[in-house]
């Protein structure tokens, strides 16, 4: 099950005509989906697109109704090579993923898919996660539509605009043949606003239909001789029916007043940020009314030639606002108007910057830049010569001082135990090199561990170790992959290829019972039992299936010990071929999820129940703090102690922590200090809970007041 | 048109214009909970409002923004920015401290317009934990940049209310946001979005309502405004209470009466350092402490305001009182310690604790424990003492709440009276009176050296390994004393190589300090 319960969200879904639907954009998305008539859904989790996924999961009733097929893939290719649905039956279907990464991984499937092309409309949401908070790498979508001759929209961030997008996607997608790609940032993603909803729509055909009556057509498949007739066919047919689309339909839009000597043209998805920019210069009102020309794409791909030179007619300049690299937009542009004989000066990547977010700071310098080179009569006077240079405060020495904050591990992580004896191991045998993977481990590269030299994709850990397997070497190399990507593609891209080539290093498969770092979706080896999908199988069947000898298999990662001495044992054994670790405990952040509420309620009713909490003896504690440089838990932090003859702050455990062992394992593995214990509270104890108590307190304030009526006590500072 | 004269847009009418709202928060603080509370609270009193954020793996532990413009609804739909801009923030709520310092640093804080709301309690980072000294960031700093920075600055431990109340510090955010007035809405509304969410109202209303009247009080105080922590009173180590058999009380006046003789200045720390070695060992080993610290005062005079005795006396104290089984043991079955963990865990009538301490012995600790001459024995022969730390090389589960653990502990805590013959004491004791020596031989020639070696006693902690690794940075540090010695600064090389060496765990930026001074001549 996934990590929140969207029971609340998915009733608005159910929205009919007229009404008013107000919630995230992903919502409004998923939304419109059904207001299409989509047949069926398919898409990998991860942010920004996880949320989608989640509700379509929990709306299996409605979804049910409408006759409309969910899947959770197992990767982004599997979800987009769904959508081969709908290249000979004329039904709705839709992909979803992250973007850049999901995109990388679909791209074979997407490639055939746009070579074939479409019957029915064929829409793929890509949720961009580009700019700050992105935990990817920084590349553009815009490749993938060009070099497959995919359509690309990217709508004005605000609902109604996206809702349109997806109307219009798959409009355009069935007048083209072409699968169309719907790009969403990730705050757009996350936007809250509103849109009139229209009422959900029954698929004109379903899958169930198309399964009744199969229809082959030998010139969509992708084999010569129709894949060179596919490539003619997407120029000569499909982009100008794309083109004719997007202008007939004024897909894009044009805002402000009709003539002007200077221009802006941008993505549809910097829209709010250029109005606001052009806001804060005097040159648009709160509602976006404007004094300068505006051309939006809210289509970004393909471009239309007549529609773009026609804005510049009577124009001096005009500005590109294209954010990421390269500028194929700009490139684009600079070609019409060249081949097109015009005067008119473009300029884009000169005002803004290359590479890079483009944030509220960088469109205004940007945009202010290009209209003060071009039009500065028309700019206020403060903006024209602005009073003050800069923001007038020196923050330098704060820059110092404020600390860095990445993420790291949840309080009670599963993972941090196995990368605590991962570096106790270290310690012992030397440095090794480590290749981590995407999920939630991968923090492990952050400080306290600082494990992990790269990471090369999902269920590629394993895999980019490969290289490191040599008879001549006296270390071995370790890679990690967790269960997400040992199901998405490390089963055979790193596994398989380990045991195929005799790889000699050792792998750690972490087993956290979810696909936890997308927001806790269930997958093939989640242990609850999941009403639509098949869960329960084991991790080390699947490994031992693909031929692993050596397998062990780790089923409380909080035993630290024995986390250590089956990773030394893997790394000095005798034995050939890999030496595949499974290190499984439950996601602490679902556990609690699901727990806490149960034990709150059997306390309450009366049951018995043992509640573990840590916590440290500061007298004993002597603040070196060895313990956090193997936890990293945001329940274990410093304190300081209100004595004088103390200089260093000591450990300090607070309320949140949740008992998970791993402070007194890491003490006892580490031989660190006998300053931890553990508090079990047993709520609601039985009878003989209650006598033994009695009878042991009475011993132990016996002996406690023998020695005390013999010393000295002083009061508690 | 553009070529015309263009109509000014720069003065929105005060009713049109967008209030700009930004949360920088730490992930799983419930920033998300709070700025749809915002909204709704905005939705309510008649305005639009947008809201944004980027979650993603962000929400585990790392530093987040949420974002939430909003405009009276005028039938026309505004058009909003998707994330915050430098300069552009009317009001910034920061659920932590140093979020409020990221928030100027990145420039959404200006002096004209931003209402800088933030909860001045600290969440240290990971790289403020691992510091084997004092690695947390000053609080003071961002505050006093807060003051220049922000046009108004509320701070209060908002945490601490949230928790006195049972609630999350979204509520305790909301309240000091209310209580501000920054936003034109009433009291009522936002309790009416907080009844809305449905899910621990009371506690959530009981959180908003304190930090409502606390920002209230601060809001309407006049400039600059309360100061984040009121300091606590001085407490005065002397007025603490003893008790105890009489004979003993006797002893321990004679002794704080030669704490009284000693000069003003030094008085407080030497009577909390005899404090603690009398309650580590006896009325005796106090006397011990104060003859030792005698040997500083005598050297020392009131032109330097006694820093060599008070050091003398803070470090002594710590030096006699070194962590051996004796003490874990002795501190772990004391009655006030089980007072202090059912308070700390928080232990209701009628439920039952039970206490798992852990313990990893090693033949080291052992041998400590022994005679001298039988633990000398025994690691002079490291073949016995190998098969010795085999039996004994274990980690150790001991449940103090249980009869057999507790007495096994007392037992070993009751070796107190025979400590002194115990080749950890001999060992402990001499490497004291090396360095004491040391440091007392450089008074005449350098006072300040003196000093700082006295107090490079702060090195020295931990426990097994971790100790080992502390007393070999005592012993690089002082090793540079031969190079240091007569020169001006000798003193600030000494602190600064002891900085260096709490800086990281092997004591890599002291290796490098090392190399500087070896180039000094």
């Amino acid at each position: 099950m996934a990590e929140r319960s969207f029971a609340k969200e998915v009733e608005k879904l159910r929205l009919g005509a007229g009404e008013e639907f107000s919630g995230e954009g992903i919502l409004a998305i998923t939304k419109a989906l059904l207001q299409c008539g989509v047949g069926y859904v398919g898409g990998y989790q991860g942010a920004p697109i996880s949320h989608l996924m989640d509700v379509l999961a929990d709306a299996q009733d409605i979804l049910g109704e409408l006759g409309v097929h969910f899947e959770a893939s197992a990767s982004e290719a599997t979800a987009t090579a769904m959508l081969a649905a709908s290249v000979h039956y004329p039904i709705r279907g839709a992909a979803t993923f992250k973007s850049t990464v999901g995109t990388n991984v679909a791209s074979d499937a997407l490639a055939n898919l746009a070579s074939g092309g479409v019957t029915g409309g064929a829409l793929i949401i890509v949720g961009e996660d580009y700019g700050e908070g992105s935990s990817i790498m920084q590349e553009r979508s815009h490749a993938f539509a060009m070099k497959s001759q995919v359509w690309l929209l990217d709508p004005r961030p605000n609902l109604p605009s996206i809702v349109k997008a997806v109307e219009d996607g798959f409009e355009l997608s069935e007048i083209s043949n072409t699968p169309v790609m719907l790009q969403v940032r990730i705050r757009c993603c996350h936007v809250h606003g509103h849109f009139i909803a229209k009422d959900n729509k029954r698929p004109a055909m379903t899958v169930a239909d198309a399964l009744d009556a199969p229809r082959r057509d030998t010139g969509r498949i992708v084999l010569p001789p129709a894949s060179f007739l596919h490539e003619k066919e997407k120029v000569q047919k499909r982009w100008p029916a794309a083109v004719d689309f997007i202008r007939e339909n004024k897909i894009n839009e044009f805002f402000g007043p009709e003539h002007g000597s200077v221009g802006i043209v941008m993505q549809g998805g910097m829209y709010n940020s250029v109005i606001r920019a052009l806001q804060r210069l005097g040159l648009a009102d709160t509602y976006g009314e404007t004094d300068v020309p505006l051309y939006v794409l809210n289509a970004v791909y393909p471009l239309v030639d007549d529609e773009f030179l026609s804005f510049c007619e009577g124009k001096d300049a005009v500005l590109v606002v294209e954010e990421g690299q390269p500028n194929y937009i700009e490139q684009a542009f600079a070609a019409m108007l060249h081949k097109a004989g015009r005067g008119t000066k473009l300029v884009g990547k000169e005002h803004l910057p290359m590479a890079g977010e483009y944030t509220g700071q960088v469109m205004l310098d940007g945009i202010g830049s290009f209209l003060r080179a071009t039009i500065p009569h028309l700019l206020p006077g403060e903006v024209r010569a602005p009073n003050k240079i800069g923001d007038g405060l020196d923050t330098a020495d704060l820059v110092n001082v404020v600390p860095g904050r990445p993420p790291g591990f949840c309080v009670g992580c599963p993972e941090r135990p196995i990368f605590a004896a991962t570096k106790l191991v270290e310690q012992e045998l030397g440095k090794h090199h480590i290749a981590s993977d995407i999920g939630c481990h991968l923090f492990s590269i952050m400080p306290p561990f600082e494990l992990g030299a790269t990471t090369m994709g999902y269920g590629l850990g394993p895999a980019s170790a490969s290289a490191f397997n040599s008879p001549d070497a006296k270390r071995r190399s370790i890679s990690f992959v967790g269960d997400g990507g040992f199901w998405h593609n490390g089963l055979t891209s790193s596994i398989g290829n380990a045991v195929f080539n005799k790889n000699d290093g050792v792998i750690v498969i972490v087993d956290n019972f979810y696909s936890a770092a997308t927001g806790g979706q269930d997958i093939l080896s989640s242990r609850a039992g999941n009403k639509t999908k098949s869960t329960k199988h084991p991790i080390t069947e699947a490994v031992k299936g693909m031929g692993v000898k050596w397998l062990r298999h780790i089923d409380r990662t909080y035993d630290v010990t024995k986390m250590q001495d089956t990773l030394r044992e893997a790394l000095t054994t005798d034995e050939k071929g890999p030496k595949v670790i499974v290190a499984s405990s439950e996601c602490m952040l679902n556990r609690q999820r699901r727990e806490k509420p149960l034990v709150d309620k059997a306390i309450k009713g009366g049951t018995r129940i043992v509640k573990p909490k840590f916590g440290v003896d500061e007298d004993i504690c002597t603040g070196d703090h060895a313990c956090m440089r193997l936890s990293g838990c945001p329940s274990l932090s410093v304190k300081s102690l209100d004595d004088p003859l103390r200089d260093d702050p000591v450990a300090h455990i607070d309320q949140s922590c949740v008992g998970c062992g791993n402070c007194g394992e890491v003490a006892d593995a580490a031989v660190l200090c006998p300053s931890f214990y553990r508090a079990d509270v047993v709520h609601n104890p039985s009878r003989w809970d209650r006598f033994l108590e009695a009878a042991r307190r009475a011993t132990i304030s016996l002996l406690q007041r023998r020695r005390e009526s013999r010393r000295l006590t002083f009061a508690d500072a | 048109m553009l070529d015309a004269v263009p109509r000014s847009k720069a003065g929105a009418p005060e009713d049109e214009r967008v209030i700009k709202l930004a949360v920088l928060a730490v992930g799983g603080q419930g920033g998300g909970v709070l700025a749809d509370w915002i909204t709704d609270v905005a939705e309510r009193n008649g305005y639009v409002a947008q809201s944004t954020s980027v979650a993603g793996v962000a929400q585990r532990t790392g530093a987040t923004i949420y974002y939430v413009e909003m405009c009276r609804d005028t039938g026309r739909l505004p058009v909003f920015a998707l994330s915050p801009s430098q300069g552009d923030v009317d009001i910034l709520i920061a659920a932590e401290l140093m979020e409020a310092g990221r928030a100027i640093i990145r420039g959404f804080v200006t002096p004209e317009r931003t209402t800088l709301i933030a909860s001045s309690h600290r969440i240290a980072a990971v790289s403020e934990k691992i510091e084997p000294g004092d690695g947390r960031a000053s609080s003071p700093k961002v505050h006093a940049t807060a003051e220049a920075a922000a046009k108004r600055f509320i701070a209060f431990d908002m945490e601490k209310i949230a928790a006195d109340n049972g609630s999350m510090i979204s509520a305790s955010l909301l309240g000091a946001l209310a209580g501000s007035d920054a936003l034109p809405f009433t009291r009522e509304s936002y309790e009416q979005a907080v009844s809305a969410g449905g899910r621990g109202v009371k506690a959530s209303l009981a959180a908003f309502g304190a930090s409502f009247d606390r920002a209230r009080g601060i809001a309407n105080a006049p400039a600059p405004g309360e100061k984040a922590a009121e300091p606590k009173a001085a407490e005065t180590g002397s007025a603490a209470k003893v008790s105890g058999p009489e004979s003993l009380l006797k002893g321990w006046q004679a002794l704080a009466a030669r704490v009284a003789a000693l000069p003003a200045p030094v008085r407080d720390m030497a009577l909390r350092g005899l404090r603690k070695v009398v309650d580590y060992q006896d009325i005796a080993y106090g006397g011990e402490y104060l003859d030792r610290l005698d040997r500083a005062v005598v050297l020392d005079n009131a032109g330097h305001d006694y820093a060599l005795s008070i050091a003398a006396a803070k470090h002594l104290a710590n030096a006699m009182c070194y962590d051996d089984m004796i003490r874990v043991a002795d501190l772990k079955t004391r009655s006030t310690r089980d007072k202090r963990v059912r308070r700390e865990v928080g232990v209701k009538h009628g439920s039952i604790l039970q206490v798992t301490e852990y313990f990893h012995p090693r033949i080291e600790e052992f041998c400590g424990t022994l005679p001298a001459g039988l633990g000398s024995y025994i690691e002079a022969r490291p073949k016995l003492a190998a098969f010795l730390d085999r039996r004994i090389n274990h980690g150790r589960r001991i449940r103090t709440d249980s009869f057999a653990g507790f007495a096994a502990l007392w037992f070993i805590g009751g070796l107190r009276r025979w400590r002194r013959r115990l080749l950890r004491h001999k060992v402990e004791t001499a490497h004291l009176e090396r360095w004491y020596a040391l440091a007392l031989g450089h008074v005449r020639e350098d006072y300040a050296l003196a000093t700082e070696i006295l107090n490079c006693r702060r090195l020295i902690k931990g426990y097994s390994d971790t100790h080992v690794r502390a007393q070999s940075k005592f012993d690089r540090v002082l090793s540079a004393l031969d190079l240091l010695k007569g020169r001006a600064d000798a003193a600030d090389w000494i602190r600064r190589l002891r900085e260096a060496a709490l800086k990281d765990e092997k004591g890599e930026m002291l290796d490098g300090a090392l190399k500087t001074v070896a180039t000094l001549r």
